[in-house]
């Protein structure tokens, strides 16, 4: 029981808890996924529980300052065998307390020790137990390539984290760690991927590597780069590593080095992270590009509305965008407008033209988005606009939900 | 309409209501409320009782798929599921509507009938989603068992999930609000109305596993992030009450009531 809970301890700071991206009936063991994900608990700091995070080992030979993990922090150490970690899989399976396994390990002995230990921890699991359900392993920069790949043909998703936003910050915080170790191992996932997708269409039984995707992470707030360079780089790696999510994680104040913020006063920086994620959704589901959001003028996101709608404000010539002819793209760019209301709109005006009362039929929620629509040619009545008023109106909207970062705020403006 | 108006009295199960459906057409008349056997409702109306009749039920439901598309045979039969108040009437009106206007009915989502089936039916799915995860087993003499407290009764829809999920196991499922219990086994599989249902208190190995889990629950949080708001939020307190992770294990009865 200590060893759980000094390995989820450890784990407790990836971001990433998902158990989507691929649907899977059961076989003959236990287990199934399905591409949707399920969530099985939230945790009292309101992120999803959907996988057992836990650590294979804590024992690190690295020493990246911003880590709980390194090696000189006084921590207790622990280790699985892989039969414990196996056991402790499928109890919890059976009991739906969980979706799968997510199995990271700080580095013990060698990139390639670590991940051997991973392999036979996930073999054990997946032949002896007769495991199906979801598992996203952790690969470990450095390790042989081979054993990546064998890692893969166990695992659902892999991920590497990209751990700092930039190479200096990288450099200065982990000196252990290189830039070029890190996305090696992400380019020969993709590549990984892209082959076994490619050889799936030729023979129905070709092994799957890594068919939930490979995702990344990095660290928000401890180093000074600034939004705008953060969403570029997110966008460049879902072009050119075809990530299927990139996660952020506000900084927690665990080290104690003179290189990061100080550990008095410090606040780590949720609101940015959640900027963060608004901009992310909007590239990954709504066809926004990270230079339209950001730009040189604008390095960082305005905390006050969210990324869309500081967008939208800033393009007023775009809008108003009518809603019975415009097509899902430019629905999509309306502030109050995700995609559900936008394919709902498309399906509904197949049958008659739309009023401001059928949408709030159909579930569209207005107070955003009455601003920038006309249905049949016609502003909502009794609405005046003026750009101003629109910024403070929109403001105020997001106050309520601010009111629990108001401390961060106030120091911003 | 020019129909005349009969309430109709039935057994409460969907043959039965597509029974209903079928002898309001068969006799060209109105239904304006549905009363089942237990409801203790009384009308004015002119009462009819109706027999659940398989055949009669199955040429309705066959029919579904003709005239409304699939689409529309899964809003009622996923809407019979719903807890929407009236749900009958509000599946006769939109069966009105659909034999009328053909399959392109489901798209009409700012017509009021089909709006709120459609919005209960999505109720539904989304409280069965959230179920997946929620639902919490134990092991009992090699059964898992476990209870849940839903508002629709979304057995029907979870026991696609569970028996994928555990092929070679033993399973029940007990819904507290509909009183009904899933069983589940080896691709066989029944839900039952049931009117008792009390799981053993755990002992054993299963006192290990769900105190391991709590631990494991209370570590992953992470101090500096509480946020009690989002996590209710994402996961309300009605459910709270039937997961492992808010529960404490009573102290042995025996010790604590001590016949004097």
């Amino acid at each position: 029981m200590d060893k759980l809970t000094i390995l989820a301890d450890g784990a407790k700071y990836d971001a990433a808890c998902t158990s989507s991206g691929v649907d899977r009936r059961g076989g003959r063991g236990m287990g199934s996924t399905m591409a949707a994900g399920c969530c099985h608990s939230f945790s009292a700091d309101g992120r999803c529980i959907s996988l057992l995070k836990v650590l294979y080992t804590n024992r690190c030979i690295y020493d990246c300052a911003y880590c709980v993990n390194r090696r000189s922090n006084d921590l207790p150490r622990a280790a699985f065998t892989p039969r414990e970690l196996a056991e402790l899989t499928m109890g919890f399976y059976r009991r739906n307390y969980i979706e799968g396994l997510f199995l990271s390990s700080a580095v013990w002995v060698s990139p390639d020790r670590t991940t051997e230990e991973m392999i036979s921890a996930l073999t054990l699991l997946r032949q002896e137990y007769g495991f199906h359900g979801y598992i996203h392993a952790k690969a470990i920069p450095g390790a042989d390539p081979a054993l990546t790949a064998r890692l893969g043909l166990l695992a659902d998703r892999l991920s590497v984290n990209i751990e700092l936003p930039s190479e200096d910050s990288l450099h200065k915080l982990c000196p252990d760690k290189g830039k070029k170790a890190i996305l090696a191992p992400m380019a020969q996932i993709r590549d990984g991927i892209a082959q076994a997708k490619g050889e799936l269409v030729k023979y129905r039984h070709a092994p799957r590597f890594a068919p939930a995707g490979q995702s990344t992470q990095m660290i928000i707030g401890a180093t000074p780069e600034s939004d705008r360079h953060i969403l570029t780089l997110t966008q460049a790696l879902y072009d050119r590593y075809r990530l299927k999510r990139v996660f952020f994680s506000a900084y927690m104040p665990v080290g104690t080095s003179p290189l990061l913020p100080a550990r008095r006063e410090f606040k780590p920086p949720l609101l940015r992270e959640h900027r963060l994620y608004q901009a992310d959704w909007l590239l990954r589901f709504y066809r926004f590009r990270a230079e339209e959001l950001l730009d040189e003028a604008h390095p960082n996101f305005d905390t006050r509305v969210d990324p869309k709608c500081a967008w939208a404000l800033g393009h007023m010539e775009f809008f108003p965008v009518e809603v019975n002819r415009a097509d899902y793209e430019s629905l999509l760019r309306v502030p109050g407008i995700g995609v559900v209301s936008a394919r709902r709109i498309l399906t509904a005006r197949r049958v008659g033209p739309l009023t401001f009362s059928g949408l709030k039929t159909l579930g569209v929620v207005l107070k955003r988005a009455q601003y920038f629509i006309t249905c049949s040619g016609r502003m909502l009545e009794g609405l005046r606009v003026s750009p101003d008023g629109v910024l403070r109106h929109l403001v105020a909207l997001e106050k309520p939900a601010l009111a629990g970062y108001e401390p961060e705020q106030l120091s911003l403006f | 309409m020019d129909w005349p108006k009969f309430a109709y009295c039935y057994d409460g199960s969907f043959a039965g209501f597509l029974t209903c459906v079928f002898e309001a057409y068969a006799n060209r008349e109105e239904p304006v409320c549905f009363l089942t056997e237990g409801d203790g409702r009384v009308t004015l109306w002119p009462e009819r009782t109706v027999e659940a009749d398989q055949q009669k039920a199955r040429r309705v439901y066959r029919s579904l798929d003709r005239s409304l598309g699939q689409q529309g045979r899964r809003l009622v039969s996923y809407g019979f599921l719903t807890c929407l108040e009236e749900r009958e009437l509000h599946l006769w009106d939109f069966l009105r509507l659909g034999y009328e206007r053909g399959p392109a009915v489901v798209r009409d989502l700012t017509d009021p009938r089909v709006a709120a089936l459609d919005r209960a039916v999505r109720h539904l799915t989304r409280e069965a989603h959230l179920f997946k995860g929620f639902t919490r087993f134990s092991d009992q003499g090699g059964v898992l068992a476990g209870e849940i407290e839903p508002k629709n009764r979304v057995l029907p829809l979870l026991r696609p999930h569970f028996a994928a999920r555990y092929p070679g196991e033993a399973l029940a499922l007990y819904d507290r609000t509909h009183r009904e219990a899933l069983f589940c086994q080896r691709g066989r599989w029944a839900i039952l109305p049931l009117d008792q249902f009390s799981l053993a208190p755990p002992e054993g190995d299963e006192l290990d596993w769900r105190k391991l889990w709590r631990r494991f629950y209370d570590t992953i949080a992470i101090e500096g992030r509480y946020n009690p708001k989002c996590r209710m939020t994402q996961m309300p307190k009605r459910y709270w009450g039937t997961m492992t992770e808010f529960q404490r294990e009573e102290p042995p009865a025996a010790g604590a009531v001590r016949p004097t």
